[in-house]
């Protein structure tokens, strides 16, 4: 089955070291993707790389486009959600302007999106710098929210949250999850118990494992081989 | 007191060209990271296009004629600064050493031409009479360019924060100053935004350059690279990125020189400047407003 | 020992250039040891050692200062006063302006280099503006303001003075710009080298293995100006005058363009830079003059006339299509490099 995204021979080289040496997996469509591995090798990187805001080589596939040489900005005019790891809002515009920033056509999902996160219609005029990391994190899935995309990236999205906001941006997760393709980037196990049908495993620049999710994280000795935690 | 009022309102005016030109630089360093050295190339470019139309129109009577040369100039800075970030500044993309030193280039070779074609002489600029006169404030004569170098700035300013809050293109700006990868990573093409940011610098370059002709009565060549260095001090002291602490750190900059150089003695206040400089530097390495981007 | 075969064939080469009754048509105005073609030799060899302290600065350190001007300046000026205006003997006064090269940097860039990047780059700036408008100012009658002014010769060794010893003068400028080859090269190769090498790709990373940046960064501050300054003691010697020119930061743009026209960090980009853009910057001005540009239509006529924009245009071309410089040209039709991608 050719999935909606694929990867194939993913290199890609930072500050001197080879931090991808030939990543290859898909996602398939509808499908919840969970992207695992220890920290620091190589996860968010890869995510980064499909969007190409990094130099890589090797090819990516979109929708059976290969995208492979595009700029940033038409790979995400093609249908591709991004939640960086550190929400990266802008800090300095209201709720409401990064919002609209984030609008690529006429019909953007103002009411889903309000429906999800009541929150930030109410804070609509507030400095996205004041907010806290709860409410960031809000604005960043909410910004991937807003159009018709294709897929999502989505990383760490309860990276540094308290534990009452990992519950609640879970929830928002799993009910974005149902509907969309998503590829996600996830430390917190048991979120990715909740939403993920698929795992692939990262490990010293390559792919060492892909498979059903619950297989997987069932496997307590396997998962404490591959991420060092249990 | 008559003196201070003069030496504030001068300074206001020094200011007013201060702020034009450096407002330019400071949205193009914020958001592009590019150092642009040849900023004083487009008030030059302004300036003597102004210059060369006012010879054209020989005809009309001196204030639509100064008028009307004013504007080729503007367009004259406008157009040359986006065929610059196109043709030179965008084929480098993100290295940003190169563009730097591309403009330094530019720098130089527009400098070149124009002491080439027009010598290194400053040439002498027709201006509407009132402009020479003065008016009396509180005691003072204060001459009447000053206004206009003053209500022209204001405009500006007040244009600049319309254009950044109120349009789509000044959310792309304001954003990209502080995250230029996030933007193009929801789908922007950030590029537009840089010819746009370029033109703008360019058009407010070259009016600073028709204001220093109005303020010293002449163009000449090396104008451009001495109010650079100025501006350059003034976007670093306000805050690369930051349309307001570039108009704050204008009007410091330029009334620390004129007061400097009258009550000490000339150079006093230029060396103050540098001296000042360093100093908010070396305690706030972000500038006053450290707005700048990662 | 085959490395240094060709180095010091060039160097014995150059030695004897004063001794050649050769005439090299087109490049040069006269024959080789003829006093006026020796004068811009021995210019182009003093601003080949220029070009390369700062290229110790920028190309193999990584540190932007728009302000280098200052310590050539210092070299020029203060020897020249000592000389002219306290009326001290020649040693003396060298000894004084090497004595301020060291001490002047020390301090400057002790303030300056607590800060990076950018802001370092606009306060060396700062500092330079500042002894430019000292030297335009004219304190106490002292730098002669905007004209500048001749330096006393009956102050300086009798051997170089006078258009006879002009080739004494060619031999010094060459001692000097193999002098602050060898020192150059010397300092780079040494470990505290390696350490400004690994600063300019990386200086988190150096941070991180424990190593105090700053100390570093200041040596090569240092060093890179005490040389400047003693180039500028030497270009004194040549000129036999003080100017203001050498104060401003169109000074240091140039010293820019040099290293990177030649090559930044190559081993000897810089000396080429400055080679070649001193040879152009002088011979550009003869050639447009000539008849052969007299009878160019004005459009292209007019621009020659000015080497400054050759030299820009000359500079952009370089960059563009050749950033590792005239040293590195075999990489052109390859992927041009960063400037930050490129190694020693």
């Amino acid at each position: 089955m050719t999935g909606l995204l694929r990867v194939e021979n993913l290199h890609v080289r930072l500050g001197g070291s080879h931090v991808l040496q030939g990543v290859s997996f898909e996602v398939a469509e509808g499908s919840v993707t969970a992207l695992l591995g220890r920290n620091g090798v190589g996860k968010t990187t890869t995510l980064r790389a499909l969007l190409g805001l990094v130099p890589r080589e090797g090819r990516v596939v979109l929708d059976g486009v290969d995208v492979s040489g595009e700029a940033t900005h038409r790979i995400v005019r093609r249908g591709v959600g991004y939640v960086p790891e550190d929400r990266d809002v802008f800090a300095g515009l209201t709720v409401a302007e990064n919002l609209q920033l984030a609008v690529r056509n006429g019909h953007a999902r103002y009411a889903d999106v309000y429906r999800l996160f009541p929150e930030l219609e109410q804070r609509a005029a507030q400095a996205a710098g004041t907010l806290s990391g709860g409410q960031q994190q809000m604005v960043a899935i909410a910004r991937a929210l807003l159009n018709d995309n294709r897929i999502l990236l989505v990383d760490e999205p309860t990276k540094g949250l308290a534990p009452l906001l990992v519950a609640e941006v879970a929830s928002a997760l799993e009910r974005v999850c149902a509907q969309s393709t998503v590829l996600l980037v996830e430390q917190n196990l048991a979120v990715v118990r909740r939403v993920a049908e698929h795992v692939v495993v990262l490990d010293t620049g390559h792919v060492v494992h892909s498979g059903p999710a619950h297989a997987l994280l069932d496997d307590r000795e396997r998962v404490h081989a591959l991420l060092g935690v249990s | 007191m008559s003196t201070v009022i003069l030496l504030a309102i001068t300074g206001f005016g020094l200011g007013a060209m201060y702020f034009l030109v450096a407002s330019g630089l400071s949205l193009i360093y914020g958001l592009m990271g590019v150092l642009n050295f040849a900023h004083g190339a487009f008030l030059t470019v302004g300036a003597y296009a102004t210059w060369y139309a006012e010879t054209k129109l020989g005809g009309l009577p001196v204030v639509p004629r100064f008028l009307v040369a004013a504007l080729v100039g503007l367009v004259a800075g406008g157009v040359f600064a986006a065929l610059v970030e196109l043709v030179l500044i965008r084929p480098l993309y993100s290295r940003h050493i190169e563009q730097v030193l591309v403009t330094v280039g530019l720098a130089l070779c527009v400098s070149a031409l124009v002491t080439a074609i027009w010598g290194t002489d400053p040439r002498f600029v027709a201006l509407p009479s009132w402009t020479q006169r003065t008016t009396g404030v509180l005691g003072a004569s204060i001459p009447n360019d000053r206004w206009i170098e003053i209500a022209a700035a204001a405009c500006v300013l007040a244009g600049l924060n319309l254009f950044l809050r109120r349009t789509r293109y000044g959310l792309i700006v304001r954003a990209g100053v502080e995250n230029r990868a996030m933007v193009t990573a929801l789908g922007i093409d950030v590029r537009r935004a840089f010819t746009l940011v370029f033109a703008v610098g360019g058009v407010a370059a070259a009016l600073a350059g028709v204001l220093a002709a109005l303020y010293f009565g002449t163009v000449d060549p090396q104008r451009g690279t001495s109010l650079l260095i100025y501006a350059f001090i003034v976007v670093v002291i306000g805050g690369l990125g930051s349309i307001r602490g570039t108009a704050v750190a204008a009007l410091a900059v330029a009334l620390v020189q004129q007061f400097a150089n009258f009550y000490a003695s000339a150079g006093i206040g230029d060396l103050s400047v540098v001296l000042l400089l360093a100093l908010v530097l070396l305690a706030r390495p972000g500038g006053l407003t450290a707005a700048a981007a990662a | 020992m085959r490395r240094y075969v060709v180095p010091l064939a060039l160097v014995v080469l150059l030695a004897v250039v004063p001794k050649l009754a050769i005439d090299v048509p087109v490049l040069f105005a006269d024959g080789l040891n003829t006093p006026g073609t020796l004068q811009l030799l021995a210019l182009m060899l003093v601003f080949a050692g220029v070009a390369f302290t700062y290229d110790l600065l920028f190309g193999y350190t990584g540190l932007l200062s728009f302000g280098h001007a200052l310590y050539f300046a210092v070299g020029v000026y203060l020897a020249a006063i000592a000389m002219t205006k306290w009326h001290w003997g020649f040693w003396p006064s060298v000894f004084l302006t090497a004595a301020l090269g060291l001490v002047l940097p020390l301090l400057v860039g002790a303030v300056s280099l607590r800060v990076g990047g950018i802001a370092f780059a606009m306060v060396t700036l700062a500092f330079a503006q500042a002894g430019s408008v000292l030297a335009f100012k004219n304190p106490g009658r002292l730098t002669g303001g905007e004209d500048g002014f001749g330096v006393d010769y009956t102050k300086l060794p009798s051997g170089l003075v006078g258009i006879l010893n002009t080739k004494n003068l060619y031999w010094l400028a060459l001692a000097y710009a193999v002098g602050v080859f060898l020192v150059g090269r010397g300092a780079v190769n040494s470990s505290p080298g390696h350490v400004w090498q690994a600063i300019r790709e990386n200086e988190l990373r150096v941070q991180v293995l424990g190593l105090r940046t700053f100390d570093f960064k200041l040596m090569s501050f240092v060093l890179a100006s005490f040389l400047a300054t003693i180039g500028g003691i030497v270009y004194l010697t040549l000129i036999s005058g003080a100017s203001p020119s050498v104060t401003t930061p169109d000074f240091t743009l140039a010293l820019l363009v040099m290293v990177v026209i030649g090559g930044a960090g190559a081993r000897w980009g810089a000396m080429l830079g400055g080679v070649v853009y001193t040879y152009l910057d002088h011979r550009l001005g003869d050639v447009a003059g000539s008849h052969a540009v007299s009878t160019l239509p004005s459009v292209l006529r007019t621009p020659i006339q000015q080497p400054t924009f050759i030299l820009g245009l000359v500079f952009i071309l370089v960059v563009y299509f050749a950033p590792g410089g005239l040293a590195r040209l075999s990489r052109i039709g390859r992927r041009p490099l960063a400037l930050e991608e490129i190694e020693a």
